[in-house]
This record gives C-alpha cells, structure tokens and sequence, in this order.
C-alpha cells in the first residue's frame, strides 16, 4: 500500500534546500500584523451571541427546568436544554457519556444546562438569570479514594464498573521475583497535582446553518475531524451536510482536543433561529471546561543491581479522572504504557484505575498521561543513584534503552538519539564541574524520557489513512495544498510548505497551504499526539511523489535528454549535465499542465501494525519515539521555601529538525510549561466542587519574568519512517523538567520532593523534617550537641 | 463617542458600558487587539494610549476619547508612512525569530516590545523580560519573543544580534 512506504531521509535533489533551515512560518506575518482571523474575529450578518447557564451545584439531579420567563425577554431568539440536544457523545466511541447540556443531573460545577441565544451578549446574560432550574443536591465526590470504595450514589448510573473509570492491570516477566532480587530497592508515593492548558484564546464556536441544509461551523478546535463527526452524530445529521472550519487558533496544548459544548449548542441554536449563532467562552468558563492534566497518585517501587541495573519496576497509580471519561481510557492506559524508555526495563507491571469525581473531566495536556509517571519515576531513579553513591547522569547511561529494539512492553524503538541528549545537557550545563559547587541552596538535576510521535491507534478503529493531503499544482507556478491537518500555532502549515517545496524543488513562496477545513481538505485525525509532522509529513511525500515524475518528464522530453540529469532547485530547474539547459519550475510546471493535463495529486500515511500482542498492546504504539533530557538549576531559598529555577537545558531527540527555529520553539514551550507545572500552577476546586482560582490571575502561569533561562539543545537520530528522518517536538520535551528540578533541589538542599507542586509551604516542612533527622543522625554519632 | 484610532478620528455609537477593547473589536472591526481574560490579567488586549501600553479591556471605550490609540493594525500603515518597508521592525523580528506560534497574545506583546523600543532603544535582557510581564504567553516561553526584540533592537542599530539558540555554531574551520 502506497500510503505505507518508506521515503527514506535522503534529500530529493542532492542537498536540502529548504529542510535544516530557519525559514519564517508560512503565517508569521499575518499574526504579527493582527491580520491573522481567529474564530471570534469573525461576525456574520444577523449574527446572535448565546450563552450557557451553568450548574452552581457539583452533585445534583435536576428536577425541573423553567425557561418560560427567559423566552418572554425580548431580544431572545432561542433557548434550548439537555433534553433539545440528548445524544450521547464522547471523543471514545466506547466512552460516550458526555451531553452538550446537561440531562437529568449534573457532575461538576459549571457544567452546562442551558442555552440562550439572543440579540446582543447582554440579553443573553439577562435571559439566563430568568431560568429557573430546581436541583436536588446529591454527595458530592472530591476524593478520588471515596470513589474508588463508594458507588452510592453513582456519578454515572448504569456504569459498569461504579465510579471507576477504566481499570488497566498488566504485567511483564517476574517483576516480584526481580524486585526480591534487586540490591537495592526504593519504594515511595508520589503525587502529581492537576494543571489545565490555560491557552490565551478561550474557545469558541460560531455555527450557520443555512437553507439549503448545510451546517458549517467555525470552531477553536485542534480536531475537526472528530468534531465533524461527533455533530453528525449529535444532531442527527448526515456528515455531508456539515462542514467544520478550524480558523487560526490561539493555543490549544490538548485542552481543544475533545467536542465541547458549545459547538452543539450554537448549531443547534443556528438550525432553530435560522440565524448564525456565536458563542466565546469566559475565561472562567475555561477553567471550568477544563480536560487538564489528570491528577496522579502513584506509588512507584523500583529495584537495581549494585552497578545501577533496573532489574524490575512496579506502578500502583490511581487517577482523579473528574465528571466524564474524555480520552480517560487511553489515559490509563498511557500511565503505564509510556514508561518503558528510554531505560531498559527487565520486567514490569502497572496497576492504573481512574475514578470519576465530581470535578470538571480531566483530559489530554501535553504530554498526555505520560508526564506524571515520567515525574515519580525519574525521582525514583535519582533515589536509587543517591543510595548506590552513583551519579544521577551515570545511573541513566547504564540503563538507557537501544536503538532499533522492542520494549518490555512490545513498542518497537527505532531511532534513539538519548545518550547524546544526556551527553548534550551533561557538558551545557557544566554539570561535571558546576554539581555540588554551586553554592549553598542551589543545585542541579537531571531527568530525561521518551515519548511518541504520533499514535498506531486512531481513536475510532478503521482502516482509512490517518493522514491524507491534496496538491493542486497549475500554469501558475503555485502549489496549493490542501491538508486536514489542524496548524495550532506548532507550524504544521509550514511544516507542509517546507517539505513540498522542498520534495518538488521549488521556492518557498510557491507552496500555500489551506487547510483544517473539512470541505475542502482530505481528512486528517488532527493535531494530537504528537501526530502531525511525521503523519502529515509521510502523506506529503507521498503525493509530491506522483507529481514530480510528471514534472521530471515534461523537462526531459523538451530538452530530449535522460529524466535523471534533470534537478529542481528553489524554482530553478537545470540539467547536470549541460549548463545551457535551464527553465523555471513555472515554465516546467506549464510543460507538465500541457502534457499530462490539469495536475494534481493525492497523499496518504498510515502507521505499520506495531504494539504488543495483547489487550492494549498498541494503546502508546507509535512509528517512532522522540527522546528528552534535561538539567534544571535551581536555588531555594531555606528561610521562605520559595524554589527559583534560572536555567533549564533542554536536549531533545526529533529526528531530523525540518526547522530547527520552530523545533526550538517547541522545546523551550515545552520546558516553560513543565516548569510552570512544577512551581507555581495547581488546578484545584474546593471540597464544593467551585474552582479554587478560575482566572489567569489566581491560576498563576509564568510571566517573561518567571521563567528561567531556556536552552534548546536539538540532537537529530535520523529516523528511518519519519519524514526526511523526522519525528515529534512538541510534547517529549515537556517530561523531564519537572522531576529535573526536584533532583536539583535535593542535590540543592537534601530534601526529595514527591508531592506536586513545589509550594514553599511543602519545601518548609521538609526542610524542618530534614534539619531533624540531620540532628537525629549527629546525635546517634555522637556528634557536637 | 469619537475615537482616534491608528490616526483615523471614527465616530462610534455603542453602549456606554462597553470597553475599549470589545469598540475596537466589534464596532471597528480591528480585531488584531484580542480578547483572552476581559480582566486584566493576560495583556492580549494591550493597545498603546498615547505611545504608552494599556490594557484596553480595563478601559470604557469612553475615557479613551481624545487620545491618540494604536492598535497593531497600525504599525505597519505608520511604518509604510514613515517611508519604511513592509512589517514594522519589531513585528518582523517577531517573524523572523519565530516567536509567532499560535499568535494569540502577539499583538498585544509587539506592542509593548514598540513602546519598549521607542522609550529604550538598546534595552537589557531584564529590561525586556520586566516591559513584557504584563504579556501572558502560552507557547513559547518567551525565549524568542525576547530573542525578537533583541533582533529589532540591534537591527534599529545596524548591528548583528547574538546567535540564537537554534542557531549550529559553524564548523570549526580546518587547520593546515
């Protein structure tokens, strides 16, 4: 099948042109004027503005529901509730348990129950204080513990499991018998808190249904293809009839991955009122929204020979999973899955259970369901080194994963460019000549991880490529392409530009691309799982593939020479062998267009089968693996607590770097975002179930102030199925920060951090239960008193 | 109410309650300025009053009579005027150092990097980090976003900036 060879890394004309290069993004420019349109930048004539009324309860069954009083208020034009829109939905078609307003009862405080669309905003907020909604409160779950032990009442009726979620128990070889082997053994909790996206656009939708029956939404979404389908679904329409338009995007980092509420309520509202509907969440509704990172709380135990060999590692995680499933299932899955490298795990076992609460659904966050684990993990590991009297880079060397080989868990490793990221952040940081002489209070640590590039499991099974694209190629000298691959601000539309101009030999602004537009563009599963640069990546050069023979042909016929003399380079084609030979590729392209009539061309990939043969076994397959390390270099400050991070050296294994500009970019991103996790966001509600901080005020994320010094350390293990050798940026590099900076304060100031985030409160108290067992030890050595 | 706008007096009829912000946005159509908290805390919003950064969410659209407002819409007409070429300089550097991801914050960023620049011609690293903390970004982590205005500063001064961080140091050069 076409769509699953191999392109292999080689430039196609000889030299890379355009790859390797920092070129400019293919929409830099239009962001940086302010001409760049996102989705609530557009208006359309006639256009309502709705609102969602939502649940001030976190645990209730809804009794009644008057909106008699709001549909009266002039200027409302439409009002709808659970019951208008009551087919399930969910982005797992196993999972579908979610509503766009709520039927019968809600689960979170904040969830939607109604919606009005109206003349102007403030109409619609007047109509919304008009309905009437009578709940009858029920016991609310915060605790993930209380869910797993209590059923009564259940947040799901007719769940099968109660209020768990998903349950994942696997096992890999004698883990016990390895662990009663090990000279050493470490054994401890950890946890990892939550934290959501808080990307700077909130969502927003804006549907027009108009009267020749097509439905078209423009939306914040990072998926189109799902929420494509998930509204034909919903509203019972054929997916023909309905076109999804992803505009640009403001940020999306997972948390614009799932069919949200708004997108069927504005169609709905549109297909009622015959009139475009728009609806832009508040910030609060955002946090209430939600899909974040999941909290974990984990108990790790690891074993190691003397000369720092894992001989076993044993996982017993249990996951606060919040209201709804979301993607929870892969998430259970990803907790146990994603850990076998970039260390060779002899055996290994993991238990995860994830429990709903009544707290906004957790979901994908960059990094997804991969990064708390990596965190207790890479702790566990700086632990083993401390008792061995090893250094924490040393004890990772000895177990680092090869390349070309298959995990303990069945994914298949390809390329593997690890040992130098270690090598890479080891000499930046002066981690030889800087460790342990830095001064009183400040440190250095070290983690590293591994992560996919793109997933062998679509989220619903079926057999059509995962990528396509489509290239529409004519006289004037332009080549369109058309992608359903959604550009989130991570440059997969440039990406496309790069690789095309690049594979046809042309200049740069020669290649357009439109794209996230299911009417147009084939289609694409979307920008998740690290999917786009080497799915996307393999489907363009597959379609560049049928043009440029084309292209080749019509110059060697013209010329009357051999098709391999012929070269296209930056839009300039020549012959190898006789100088006099030369034409633009426009020229080349007019030949072509002659010849061979109107050009074009399709392009698809599809994974290889890959994973484990066994009941998710493929659930963290992936065509390749990216690969991190960091050092982070901390100072605490032992009167306040108060941790500061100034630098972090990020090395980061993406193959071939297409852009290294955009790869950094991706990196340094990443790296904030971790060390945001780490130090200052928590994602929190009360024990009512109201959100502890729903603005970007209380919900702290790092100014240019806070954040520390951030150095991009690219290393490029050609990978034999990525795209020139390509593989993902945008979400390996997040892992290793936050577990780097709790080494760095123990090598800091002798205290391990296992519970997130590092708050000065909890620096203090092990500080204080530091400076006792310092004293407890002196005084059993009979030290100075 | 009447406002100066990126040089344009514009007569405007909106509710008295409205911002600067949803004026600008929805009534002129300058949708550059971006809406990302309507509180105050993220900085997308910023505009200059004036030459100085404001955040515009903060301000009724009516106490913004009689001051001179650009929004980044502006830059580049002001630019082109002035008898430069394409982009202002710093919307540019933002280009060209790849600190333009999702895009979202950037608007209202450039602008105070602008007043920055127009107050600090040659500016310290610590005096850019300290004129952006207003500026919430998401994506990434500022590292270019401050290798930007670095570019734009050293342009403006006609010398080459430092290598950037992605930048591959040259090979070391042979020795007979």
């Amino acid at each position: 099948m076409a769509s699953r060879d191999l392109h292999g890394i080689d430039p196609p004309w000889g030299e890379f042109r355009h790859v390797g290069r920092a070129s400019r993004k293919v929409d830099g420019l239009a962001k940086a004027t302010g001409a760049a349109v996102y989705t609530d930048d557009i208006s359309l004539p006639g256009m309502l503005h709705a609102k969602l009324l939502r649940s001030p309860h976190a645990h209730a069954r809804i009794l009644a529901i008057d909106t008699t009083r709001a549909r009266a208020l002039p200027g409302v034009r439409g009002i709808i509730t659970g019951e208008d829109l009551p087919v399930k939905y969910g982005i797992l078609p196993w999972t579908q348990d979610e509503t766009a307003l709520a039927v019968s009862k809600v689960r979170h405080v904040g969830e939607p129950v109604a919606a009005v669309a109206a003349v102007d905003e403030d109409t619609a907020n007047e109509a919304l204080k008009l309905i009437q909604v009578d709940y009858e409160p029920l016991h609310t779950y915060t605790d993930p513990f209380e869910s797993l032990s209590r059923n009564d009442p259940p947040i799901h009726e007719h769940h099968k499991t109660g209020n768990i979620s998903k349950h994942v128990h696997l096992s890999f070889g004698e883990v016990d018998a390895a662990l009663s082997r090990a000279d050493v053994v470490v054994e401890d909790d950890y946890f990892f808190h939550g934290t959501t996206h808080a990307a700077i656009e909130p969502h927003c939708a804006l549907a027009r249904y108009g009267a020749e029956g097509v439905l078209t939404l423009w939306s914040s979404t990072q998926i189109s293809h799902y929420v494509h389908r998930a509204l034909a679904h919903v509203l019972g329409l054929p997916a023909h009839r309905i076109r999804v338009i992803q505009p640009c995007l403001g940020g999306a980092f997972g948390g614009k991955s799932d069919p949200f509420s708004l997108e069927f309520v504005t169609a709905k509202l549109s297909m009622l009122s015959g009139r475009p509907v728009k609806l832009l969440y508040t910030r609060e509704e955002v946090f209430y929204t939600h899909r974040g990172r999941h909290p974990m709380h984990m108990r790790y135990k690891t074993g190691a020979t003397r000369d720092g060999r894992l001989t076993g590692v044993d996982a017993k995680i249990v996951i606060d999973g919040g209201a709804y499933s979301s993607f929870g299932l892969v998430t259970t899955y990803y907790a146990g899955q994603l850990l076998t490298g970039p260390y060779d795990f002899p055996t290994y076992r993991f238990d995860s259970t994830r429990v709903f609460t009544n707290k906004p659904a957790c979901g994908p966050k960059r990094g997804h369901g991969s990064v708390q684990p990596r965190f207790a993990f890479e702790v566990q590991l700086d632990e083993i080194a401390e008792k061995l009297n090893m250094d924490p880079i040393e004890i990772r060397r000895r177990n680092l994963i090869a390349a070309s080989t298959t995990t303990v868990n069945g994914q298949r490793i390809t390329s593997n460019g690890v040992a130098q990221c270690l090598d890479f952040v080891e000499k930046a940081s002066g981690w030889t000549s800087r460790r342990g002489r830095l001064g009183p209070g400040r440190g250095l640590g070290v983690a590293a991880s591994m992560y996919i590039s793109g997933t062998n499991y679509p989220i619903y099974p079926n057999p059509m490529p995962q990528a396509a694209v489509q290239l529409k190629v004519d006289r004037s000298g332009l080549v369109t392409v058309f992608s359903g691959a959604n550009d989130i601000g991570q440059g997969s539309n440039s990406v496309a530009q790069y690789l095309v101009a690049e594979e046809l030999g042309l200049a740069l602004d020669q290649v357009r691309v439109v794209s996230a537009d299911t009417d147009l563009c084939p289609v694409d599963l979307g920008a998740y799982s690290s999917r786009e640069t080497f799915m996307v990546g393999n489907a363009l050069i597959d379609a560049c593939r049928k043009i440029r023979p084309q292209l080749v042909q019509a110059v060697a016929d013209k010329w009357k020479v051999d098709g391999t003399r012929i070269r296209f380079v930056n839009g300039v084609v020549g012959d190898l062998e006789d100088a006099s030979h030369s034409m633009s590729a426009t020229e080349a392209i007019c030949l072509a267009e002659e010849r061979f009539d109107a050009l074009g061309a399709t392009g698809a990939y599809n994974t290889p089968t890959l994973g484990g043969d066994y009941r998710g076994g493929t659930i963290g397959a992936s065509p390749a693996y990216s690969f991190t390390a960091h050092v982070a270099e901390v100072s605490v400050d032992i009167e306040t607590g108060r941790i500061t991070c100034p630098n972090v050296w990020i090395a980061h294994d993406c193959g071939r770097a297409l852009n290294p500009m955009l790869v950094a970019g991706q990196m340094e991103g990443s790296a904030y975002m971790g060390v945001a996790e780490a130090l200052m966001e928590h994602h929190d509600v009360y024990p009512s179930g109201l959100h502890k901080g729903p603005s970007l005020l209380d919900y702290r994320i790092p100014t240019s102030v806070d954040t520390p010094a951030l150095h991009a350390l690219i290393v490029e293990s050609l990978d034999p199925e990525g795209p020139y050798g390509a593989k993902e940026a945008g979400e390996g590099p997040l892992h290793p920060s936050i577990p780097a900076i709790s080494n760095a304060v123990f090598d800091a100031v002798g205290i391990r951090l296992r519970q997130l985030p590092f708050t000065p409160g909890r620096v203090l108290t092990a500080l204080r239960a530091r400076a006792k067992e310092v004293s407890a030890e002196t005084a059993r050595a009979g030290g100075p008193r | 109410m009447h406002l100066t706008v990126n040089g344009d007096v514009q007569d405007v009829d909106a509710p008295d309650h409205w911002t600067l912000l949803e004026v600008l946005r929805y009534r002129l159509g300058l949708t550059g300025s971006k809406q990302g908290c309507d509180k105050g805390d993220c900085g997308a919003c910023t505009v200059l009053v004036n030459g100085n950064p404001m955040i515009s969410c903060l301000v009724l659209a009516r106490e913004a009579e009689g001051r001179a407002i650009t929004t980044i819409e502006g830059l580049m007409p002001a630019h082109l005027g002035a008898g430069g070429v394409g982009a202002d300089p710093v919307q540019d550097a933002f280009d060209r150092c790849g600190a333009l991801q999702c895009g979202f914050c950037q608007s209202g960023t450039i602008l105070s990097a602008r007043a920055l620049l127009w107050e600090t011609p040659n500016p310290s690293e610590t005096e850019i980090r300290n004129a952006l903390a207003g500026n919430l970004c998401r994506c990434t982590g500022y590292t270019q976003i401050l290798q930007a205005v670095l570019l734009a500063a050293a342009r403006s001064r006609g010398v080459d900036p430092a290598p950037r961080s992605w930048e591959t140091p040259p090979p070391p050069k042979e020795t007979p």
